[in-house]
């Protein structure tokens, strides 16, 4: 079964990823994390996300064009990264997510990827 | 209400609860039925307590209003007169019986009952012994809420559909059985365990839950050395919960901590149940842990810790008890002093189970730097910590993996309290 693990990160996080005395920790985590979900064989694909100032947002209202700086929602935690991985069952899969430096600092939402449309 | 008072009022209910529970559920052998007339019981109170006053013998009351609840149940479910006779006698016999028995150790032996997935034993005692609710229950074991509950009511209608025996095993059944029992309460202390004071995971009071669970089961089964055993592994280990963490939340490793930070009333109280345990002159795999354990608190008064022992100790529980938390326990305690010693033990034990196992990865990798692999020991440690749930433990782990030049020896990392991850 597969399921997507999205990581919610506080600013405060996120601000660690170029910090001159936290980032090696940071990224320390995330690479062992990300290098033992790989050793496990459970990675289907994922990446990180650049910061959520990057973002922008489109939306389409009765024919008109409406394009934002920033990300959709104003929340304290902000995604910063994704994995989907291919597990047993979703105890295993919230397993792997608790594992993640996310979890301890911001949360992680586990969802099940849905099957492709039967034709 | 002070804290003492809100603990012994909560200490009350919680006996009250459990016991009620378990005397329904022997008799009906049906724990969901038994949770719902007790639960309308508890409303009926709340509804005349206040108008009538609180009766004499509450937990008289409530069983009372219970067993009538369920007898309406059965009267509802159209049973045949016959059985419905022999209802009424077994009511009347429990009615007699005043107090009524404790019956909580055959409710404990009916939840880790062989016909029951041995994941779903623990969860199952927390919520009909303990009162605890599922989403509490689902949190500790990290499983989504509703299939938690699901679960649970799965595992309640198997032992009513089956007709499991509540009762008591006798002879040499007792101790098959009560290591089951033992398991499931010291899989919901390795639960908390890993939790720190103050954290907001939920998590950290099923220790003193398991405790609970430990010291009712001493009191029901009054001089069974394992479960004196038991009881006297989880208060050593408490004892050292706040030492686990500096000022700064930092995690610190067994062999570092501030033995003054130890609580001594919970050492002593683990002692004597040691000592009680050990007069008993068989092997017990938790007896023989819980004098690991003893070893390690010794330091607080030698100053030293005493490998030798440990290893011996080891040596005794790997033999008996063999798995992959004693396994890497007996790994971590040589790798002090024969850390080649220790990378073959662990080498040899190499398994599926061990390849997700954390303690397994941050054993070797210490064994790997101590005997000067460093670039061997950075990937197992990183792996390790890639299994890490704990933040604190994380850094740490990384601290130590930072510590490494090429070719140096860090005696810091061993796995302390490893064999603790894996209860089960």
């Amino acid at each position: 079964m597969q399921f997507m693990l999205m990581f919610a990160e506080p600013a405060t996080e996120v601000a660690k990823r170029d910090h001159p005395e936290h980032a090696a920790a940071y990224w320390g985590g995330w690479n062992a994390y990300i290098g033992a979900m790989a050793q496990a064989g459970i990675v289907v694909n994922g990446d990180g996300l650049q910061p959520p100032h990057t973002a922008t947002t489109v939306r389409v209202r009765d024919g008109k064009r409406l394009v934002e700086d920033g990300p959709y929602a104003d929340t304290k935690e902000q995604l910063g990264g994704y994995f989907i991985v291919e597990v047993p069952d979703l105890d295993t899969a919230l397993e792997w997510a608790a594992r993640s430096p996310a979890a301890s600092s911001g949360g992680v939402e586990v969802r099940p990827v849905m099957p492709p449309p039967a034709r | 209400m002070t804290g003492d008072a809100r603990r012994a009022a909560e200490t009350a209910a919680r006996v009250a609860y459990g016991r009620l529970i378990a005397s329904l559920a022997a008799w009906s052998r049906d724990i969901a039925g038994a949770e719902d007339a007790l639960a309308e019981a508890f409303v009926a109170a709340l509804r005349t307590w206040p108008e009538r006053g609180i009766p004499d013998a509450p937990d008289a009351w409530l069983l009372t209003a219970a067993r009538n609840n369920l007898r309406n149940r059965h009267r509802h479910d159209g049973i045949r007169a016959a059985a419905a006779q022999e209802i009424e006698r077994r009511h009347d016999a429990l009615a007699e019986a005043a107090p009524f028995p404790d019956e909580r150790l055959k409710l404990l032996f009916v939840c880790a009952h062989p016909a029951i997935d041995a994941g779903i034993r623990t969860p199952l005692m927390l919520q009909t012994v303990l009162g605890l609710d599922a989403v509490r229950i689902a949190s500790a074991f990290l499983v989504a809420p509703a299939a938690m509950g699901q679960r649970l009511v799965r595992a309640k209608a198997k032992i009513r559909d089956a007709g499991l025996r509540f009762e008591v095993p006798e002879g040499d059944a007792l101790q098959g059985r009560l290591g089951d029992v033992l398991d499931a309460v010291y899989a919901a202390f390795g639960t908390g365990w890993d939790a720190v004071p103050g954290a907001a995971t939920g998590t950290g009071d099923l220790a003193q839950e398991a405790i609970y669970l430990g010291r009712l089961l001493v009191e029901l089964l009054p001089g069974e050395p394992e479960a004196q055993g038991l009881l006297a592994l989880m208060l050593y280990c408490e004892a050292r919960r706040s030492a686990r963490r500096d000022a700064a939340g930092g995690f610190v490793p067994l062999d570092r901590q501030d033995a003054t930070l130890w609580s001594r009333d919970m050492i002593v109280e683990a002692e004597g149940l040691l000592t009680a345990a050990s007069r008993a002159g068989r092997f017990g795999r938790y007896g023989c842990e819980a004098a690991i354990q003893s070893v390690h608190v010794q330091r607080g008064v030698t100053g030293r810790t005493n490998h030798a022992a440990l290893e011996l100790l080891y040596d005794l529980l790997a033999a008996h008890a063999p798995g992959v938390g004693s396994t890497v326990g007996r790994a971590a305690a040589y790798v002090a002093r024969d850390p080649a010693a220790a990378l073959a033990q662990l080498d040899a034990a190499r398994a599926a189970a061990t390849e997700r196992y954390q303690p397994w990865w941050v054993t070797r990798a210490t064994a790997l730097a101590a005997l000067g692999r460093v670039a061997e020991a950075r990937d197992a440690m990183s792996t390790a910590i890639g299994l890490t749930e704990d933040a604190a433990v994380r850094a740490w782990l990384l601290g130590v993996m930072d510590g490494w030049p090429q070719a140096a020896i860090s005696s810091g990392a061993r796995a302390s309290n490893s064999h603790l991850r894996s209860p089960a």
